[in-house]
């Protein structure tokens, strides 16, 4: 089946079974590997995408059903001004230890700051609960993603 | 380069992770790469009677036992795990065979073909089962990969002239490591070598597991190591298991071979931390005084030997804690069960011990009607004492200062009082915990194991290489090694350049164990860029090579155990806050404070990073990280059944460092990568136990554990 989506703000399609997933499309297909795999249920946040601006776990999702939508992975959202205050924001908290889950917080942050330009603490626990990290803890992902809001003035 | 060399500089490896550049080993595509999946036991112990295989098409490989051109054994203390199933299985998940080949569907209609014939023997599956011996040993003859004694003092006597002899026991869990990158490996073969690839902790673990495993000369043999996305010890002897699979099909196959884990498989088929049974015998003088104690620890160490061993030794290093005690008896057994092997977690055997230790301090004050801190206190390790090995504590132990600056930061003498009182709806607890952490390898372990090589190398460009077998697995090594380095050589850290290591390119500096990496290997670092700096303008291009050197007061005897069972040691001290909800039992964490001497921190910053993950990690295992295994088989085996904190859980965490340096660490950095895992579930249970008034013997704290505790004291 043929299936047509605009991927990084370019639109494309990818003739395939519509229940192969949209990772593994993304990953294989276009080459994508910042998108990660790292449960395969929808359950870690590593394979997180934006679809039309939301945050969606891509591991969970046939492609069939991303026919026609607007997606956003790491490498497309890399060259934004918001990505860099983000990056900047991660590097100065802290945020970033062995990286495999940082693409997926990183658009986590992007999904909650599009709503909510100055977030409180709880808003950003919440909208990255959906992401786990083993590494650091959590506390210097919400400090990057509060440096972020707050140096990257105007961009959200 | 001015100012303490603690200031935090911007991680290196920030933009290539952030963006998603970063290359780890699933995202890695060679030409003709073919897929490789593994057909695992289906029983806890059998022996294989016969296989089916069907008729394969071409493209495709079988590879199993006969195709381990070498010894079919992976290399270890005890080469006792093969790599593929040989006459029997031992565990669920211990793995018989591979089927290669380019389509992942066909492969998995291919495994779902084949049959095996088991004939079943009787498993073991407990530690009691084990001790038992109510079947043929696994292992050996008494089902123990080991059994040793240490001795202290006169425990005898001092039991004998006791005035009162306190007995408890703890148990601690299962726990799984969840780095959010399963373990994966790509195998090469070509022109008469093998590369192999993959996320892993121990490059030349790996490659002289391959050695063994191929039988082939260490120069037909390379290792890299692809960026690692967490590793926690689970990357430290696993991957030498699955790096020989894949170079053996890319072998037979004469393709790269690409074998990547699902969760599903990672779970069930990796190592996990040892769970144990603790039992602790106290004497008590007529003064309240701790005079003698014996402890009797046991482990579950699966089905193979693994590193059993030494994460035992840990374990009975640590068995007395941070207290001095005068007479000591530790029995330490790790025995053979059909679970899949137990293996190294950061703390290695610590966090067990001293879960165990500090809450029987705990009980044994409310015995004799004390306060738990100040019984502690009274009990707390001194510069000059004797450890339980008979070491000498010859650094500064400041862990006088530390408590009170962390009661200071937490209030928790008042709080204490408080909660003890606490007849509120809504149950309120505060607990604290001491600890320590030996730094490195095991006694002399760095000298007469390990001997770590370093190169540094100047080039004509000016920029130095540095050349290690070290490992970033997210702990910042390749920000903190390069600071040294360019510290010492005063040049900009932009100028040193350090690559995922390459076992053809770099010497063997050891593995990334330990929290060995910053003060062992980082110490030889800092001497080799004091040699480069001396020679700097003799050559356009100069190398400098350094070998491990142990410091001259270290006294230690592996047969025994008598000596300086580390180099030096890491301290901690840390309070938890807690409610709990006195309907459902609920444990909510409400605060966390920590203060700790880990010698000089190389980047604050991610220092502070090891201090708030390993709280989090250690709190993920003293409460909602629940793994048991029935007859076998792990009953949690996906992120949905095996829960880790996520960002909902904890509060912000306050934390410390004190001033402190080690001679013979680079810039006076002692460890500090497990150090803080270790005091979260001790200070987490004291703190349930101060709110419910129950005694806590056994992670994880679960609301069912809970109630039970309370129905059986009532």
């Amino acid at each position: 089946m043929k299936i047509n989506f605009i991927l990084n703000g370019k639109n494309v399609w990818v003739e395939t079974d519509p229940l192969k997933r949209l990772l593994d499309v993304l990953r294989e297909d276009f080459g994508l590997t910042g998108v990660k795999e790292g449960c395969g249920e929808g359950e870690c946040g590593t394979c997180t995408v934006l679809i039309h601006g939301k945050i969606a776990y891509s591991c969970i999702i046939p492609v069939g059903a991303a026919d026609h939508a607007e997606i956003m992975t790491i490498e497309g959202y890399r060259k934004t001004e918001r990505y860099k205050a983000l990056q900047d924001a991660f590097a100065e908290a802290g945020s970033v230890q062995c990286g495999f889950c940082t693409p997926g917080f990183v658009l986590a942050a992007e999904s909650l700051l599009r709503e909510d330009a100055r977030p409180g603490e709880t808003a950003i626990r919440e909208a990255i609960s959906g992401n786990l990290c083993r590494c650091t803890g959590y506390n210097m992902i919400v400090e990057g993603i509060k440096i972020a809001s707050l140096k990257g003035k105007g961009l959200w | 380069m001015k100012g303490k060399i603690g200031k935090s500089i911007k991680k290196i490896d920030v933009a290539e992770k952030t963006g998603g550049y970063a290359r780890y080993i699933a995202d890695m595509r060679f030409e003709s790469m073919l897929h490789a999946k593994t057909l695992r036991s289906s029983k806890p112990r059998a022996k294989i009677k016969g296989i089916d295989i069907p008729e394969i098409p071409q493209g495709y490989y079988i590879v199993d036992r006969n195709d381990v051109p070498g010894k079919n054994r992976v290399k270890m203390i005890v080469n006792d795990q093969p790599f593929f199933a040989e006459d029997v299985v031992n565990y669920i998940g211990e793995p018989i065979l591979l089927v290669v080949g380019p389509d992942k569907e066909k492969i998995i209609k291919i495994l779902s073909e084949i049959k095996v014939y088991y004939e079943a023997v009787k498993p073991v599956f407990t530690i009691e089962e084990a001790e038992k011996l109510n079947t043929t040993p696994i292992y050996g003859e008494d089902n123990c990969f080991a059994d040793y004694e240490i001795e202290k003092g006169d425990p005898d006597e001092a039991f004998g002239r006791a005035a009162k002899i306190v007995e408890n026991e703890y148990r601690t869990g299962y726990q799984e490591h969840i780095y959010l990158e399963p373990q994966g490996m790509i195998g090469i073969y070509e022109s008469n070598r093998v590369t192999v690839y993959g996320s892993m902790q121990c490059p030349y673990f790996v490659k002289n597991a391959l050695i063994q495993g191929l039988g082939w000369g260490g120069d037909r043999i390379r290792v890299v190591q692809t960026t690692t996305g967490g590793a926690f010890g689970g990357k430290e002897e696993y991957p030498s298991l699955i790096a020989g699979h894949v170079a053996f099909a890319a072998v037979k196959a004469g393709k790269p071979v690409r074998l990547i884990f699902n969760r599903k498989e990672d779970i069930q088929a990796t190592t996990k931390r040892h769970p144990s049974i603790i039992r602790l015998k106290t004497a008590l003088d007529d003064h309240k005084k701790i005079i003698a104690t014996d402890v009797d620890i046991k482990m579950d160490g699966g089905a193979y030997s693994g590193l059993s061993n030494v994460v035992l030794q840990r374990a009975m290093f640590a068995a007395t804690g941070v207290y001095n005690i005068p007479n000591v008896r530790v029995r330490g057994r790790a025995f053979a069960t059909n679970n899949v092997p137990s293996g190294a977690l950061r703390g290695f055997g610590g966090p067990q011990a001293f879960f165990a230790i500090e809450m029987n301090m705990h009980a044994l004050a409310d015995h004799v009607s004390e306060d738990p801190l100040d019984f502690k206190i009274k009990h707390m390790l001194k510069k000059g004492d004797h450890t339980v090995t008979g070491g000498v504590l010859r650094q500064d132990v400041k862990l006088d200062e530390m408590t009170d600056m962390v009661l200071g930061m937490s209030d928790y003498r008042k709080k204490y009082d408080e909660f003890s009182k606490n007849d509120d709806q809504v149950l309120r607890g505060i607990g604290l915990s001491l600890f320590y952490h030996g730094c490195a390898f095991t006694g002399s372990g760095e000298k007469d194991i390990i001997k770590a090589e370093v190169k540094l190398k100047k080039r004509e460009d000016g920029k130095v290489l540095i050349l290690i077998a070290n490992v970033d697995m997210g702990q910042g090594a390749q920000t903190t090694l390069r600071k040294i380095v360019a510290r010492t050589l005063c040049i900009p850290v932009d100028d040193v350049i350090y690559e995922n290591p390459d076992t053809d390119v770099v010497p063997d500096s050891g593995p990334t164990v330990a929290s060995r990496t910053v003060m062992i290997v980082g110490f030889l670092l800092d001497k080799a860029a004091q040699e480069l700096k001396a020679e700097w303008e003799k050559a356009p291009e100069v190398e400098v090579h350094k070998v491990y050197e142990q410091p001259g007061y270290i006294r230690w005897d592996q047969e025994t155990f008598e000596g300086d069972a580390y180099p030096v040691y890491s301290w901690g001290t840390n309070v938890v806050e807690v409610e709990v909800d006195p309907v459902t039992c609920e444990i909510k964490v409400k605060g966390i404070w920590g203060v700790y001497d880990v010698g000089t921190a190389i980047d604050e910053r991610i220092i502070q990073g090891q201090i708030e993950g390993g709280i989090s990690q250690g709190l993920g295992y003293a409460t909602i990280e629940v793994m048991n295994s029935k007859d076998g088989k792990i009953l949690q085996d996906s992120i949905t059944d095996y829960i880790i904190p996520c960002s909902m859980y904890f509060p912000g965490i306050e934390s410390k460092l004190i001033d402190s340096y080690y001679e013979y660490g680079p810039y006076g950095a002692k460890c500090a990568g497990e150090l803080p895992f270790i005091g979260a579930a001790p200070a987490l249970a004291s703190a349930v136990q101060n709110a419910l008034n129950v005694q806590i013997k056994r992670i994880p704290v679960t609301p069912e554990y809970l109630m039970e505790t309370a129905e059986g004291e009532n």
